[in-house]
């Protein structure tokens, strides 16, 4: 029971760590809580619906197709939304216009499909159920865990071992600095936005087909939750993220099964008030000396 | 008064002016949380609806009079601002506002699941006790003692602690005791607008405080400018009148509404009087008249 349970979390967090890593990767370089980025996830899981319904893919095309639209999408919301804004603003006002993207996105995809839950079709992906010992472990779970790791170590390899990724840690230690050493910044920013949002659509297909529903308000709740996972790993550190992402999964499903189900969304949050209140900096976020 | 301007007043623009009052006094409220002192939260609705709900369920279910339960309501908030107050000691930035946006989503989550309040059908039947002239009453008098507040040797210290924390504290302020103070005057103002909210509506229920509500509040603060009392008077009328006034586009209102804070932040990129500096344009004011005389 307590395995299943765990893995029933795991299986949850996977989906939070990919969402947390496009919040932890733009926050990272450029400081800014990226509140569209639930809405991407949404826009994902919807992507996949298409590509699903009208072209009759397979699940894991299904997956790439989203990935790829996302990435385009979050490259053209970074360019009309944020790029603007960049250094001659507060961080604030950057925040407000990446809310405005938000409400815009999701009106926009209830304006085209509705308020209403749907679903992706049933034969989408084979089900079997493996039981293993005592846990029942099905097919989806090994696929979504699976991918999900996949897709961390993918990333974790292109940033410590790639030329870009290296651009992308040198932009995070100091924007300035990295311009100066001739890396184009702006390209940087845009790639970064890329890669998170291809992440997020990822998870958001993965989720609407393990949760077997997608609806246009879907976006705020997992945002937030993510975001609070990007936080409770160390804002800015994306092994900070996968770990905070996991670690919230688990502990929601934990919180559902032991303690009340009505109280799911207040668990992840009042963990997170408490890990703070202890950490100040999340759980590998790195102290930052101030210095006059 | 309400009696007498209803004959002149459209019932639905006089709604919207209570409204615009009400709203005036959630945002003085952040205001001073983010505007002046620069310590971000995205909660103020927690506040609000701790505001709404006590005062509500005073008024309701025992019966007190309309002050009691508007105060006991905004006291509530108090203990909870104090207590919120507390963590921005050690937080920063964006872990701050995540600890805000969590601590409204549990009081969201609580208010969820709480039978005296109606859990997630929400309590009807509050009495109608907020009218136009007690709304606005308090928004002069909240905006009079927030500029006495603002232009006070205390008001200057909490805009030092925006500008630099580590400057202020060593020009001898007492950074603690004056975030503290921010929380807890915030908290007050959310939890008083909650609780005039509620004796509007008839009618209130835990998705009225959700997130989307703390960030148009923030938004009204951004929009206005950061600190600047006009500039939350504004910003609040144009935020509030922005979805009325987008009525005419029907479904695309929240399409419009989304692309509206986008454009606007391009445009005045430090709100729309974040930049206009008052003592300047009084300054010149006053020498052209100066010189008109000499």
């Amino acid at each position: 029971m307590l395995l299943e349970q765990l893995l029933n979390g795991l299986t949850l967090g996977s989906s939070y760590a990919l969402i947390a890593l496009g919040y932890t990767m733009v926050y990272g370089i450029i400081q800014l809580i990226n509140f569209a980025h639930g809405e991407i996830y949404m826009i994902g899981a919807f992507a996949g619906l298409l590509l699903v319904t009208a072209f009759d893919v397979n699940i894991f095309v299904a997956i790439l197709g989203a990935m790829v639209f996302c990435m385009i999408l979050g490259m053209v919301i970074e360019r009309i939304a944020y790029r603007p804004l960049r250094g001659k603003s507060s961080r604030l006002s950057a925040l407000i216009s990446a809310i405005g993207v938000s409400i815009f996105l999701s009106t926009l995809m209830v304006l085209i499909r509705g308020t209403n839950t749907t679903r992706y079709p049933e034969d989408i992906i084979h089900q079997t159920t493996y039981t293993i010992g005592s846990i029942d472990i099905s097919s989806l779970q090994i696929v979504i865990l699976l991918l999900s790791a996949c897709l961390m170590i993918a990333l974790q390899l292109m940033i410590r071992r790639t030329r870009i990724g290296k651009a992308m840690r040198a932009c995070s230690q100091d924007l300035d600095a990295a311009a100066l050493m001739g890396i184009n910044v702006n390209r940087i920013i845009a790639f970064t936005f890329a890669v998170g949002s291809a992440l997020a659509a990822a998870g958001g297909v993965m989720v609407a087909v393990y949760y077997n529903a997608l609806w246009p308000y879907m976006g705020t709740m997992a945002g937030l939750k993510a975001f609070c996972a990007a936080v409770l790993g160390g804002i800015g550190s994306i092994p900070g993220a996968m770990l905070g992402g996991l670690s919230l999964g688990v502990m929601e499903i934990m919180g559902v099964a032991y303690i009340s189900s009505s109280y799911k969304d207040a668990i992840a949050f009042a963990v997170l008030i408490l890990v703070l209140l202890i950490r100040p900096q999340g759980i590998l976020g790195q102290k930052i000396s101030k210095k006059v | 008064m309400d009696a007498f301007l209803s004959q002149y007043i459209d019932p639905y623009y006089l709604r919207i002016m209570i409204l615009i009052g009400i709203n005036l006094i959630l945002v003085l409220g952040l205001n001073i949380i983010t505007g002046v002192t620069g310590q971000l939260s995205m909660g103020h609705a927690g506040f609000m609806s701790l505001g709404a709900y006590t005062s509500a369920i005073l008024s309701v279910q025992f019966g007190t009079p309309f002050v009691v339960s508007l105060l006991a309501g905004a006291m509530v908030a108090v203990v909870f601002g104090f207590v919120i107050g507390i963590p921005t000691l050690r937080l920063e930035g964006d872990y701050l506002a995540m600890v805000t946006i969590g601590f409204a989503e549990i009081v969201r989550v609580f208010f969820l699941n709480f039978k005296p309040g109606g859990k997630a059908v929400g309590l009807s039947g509050i009495p109608q006790e907020t009218n136009f002239a007690l709304v606005w009453v308090l928004v002069i008098i909240i905006i009079y003692f927030n500029y006495r507040l603002l232009n006070s040797r205390t008001g200057r210290a909490l805009f030092a602690i925006r500008e630099d924390e580590i400057a202020a504290e060593s020009s001898g302020i007492n950074i603690s005791k004056l975030k503290v103070m921010a929380f807890v005057i915030g908290a007050f103002l959310g939890g008083l607008g909650g609780g005039l909210y509620a004796h509007y509506m008839y009618y209130i229920s835990p998705q009225d405080f959700g997130f989307m509500k703390s960030i148009e509040l923030l938004n009204m603060v951004v929009l206005g400018g950061m600190g600047s009392i006009p500039g939350a008077i504004l910003g609040t009328t144009v935020l509030t009148l922005a979805p009325e006034l987008l009525r005419v586009v029907a479904e695309y209102r929240l399409l419009f509404y989304g692309a509206l804070l986008v454009i606007l932040m391009i445009f005045r990129p430090n709100g729309l009087l974040g930049d206009v500096r008052w003592y300047d344009i009084r300054q010149r004011l006053f020498k052209r008249h100066q010189s008109e005389r000499g």
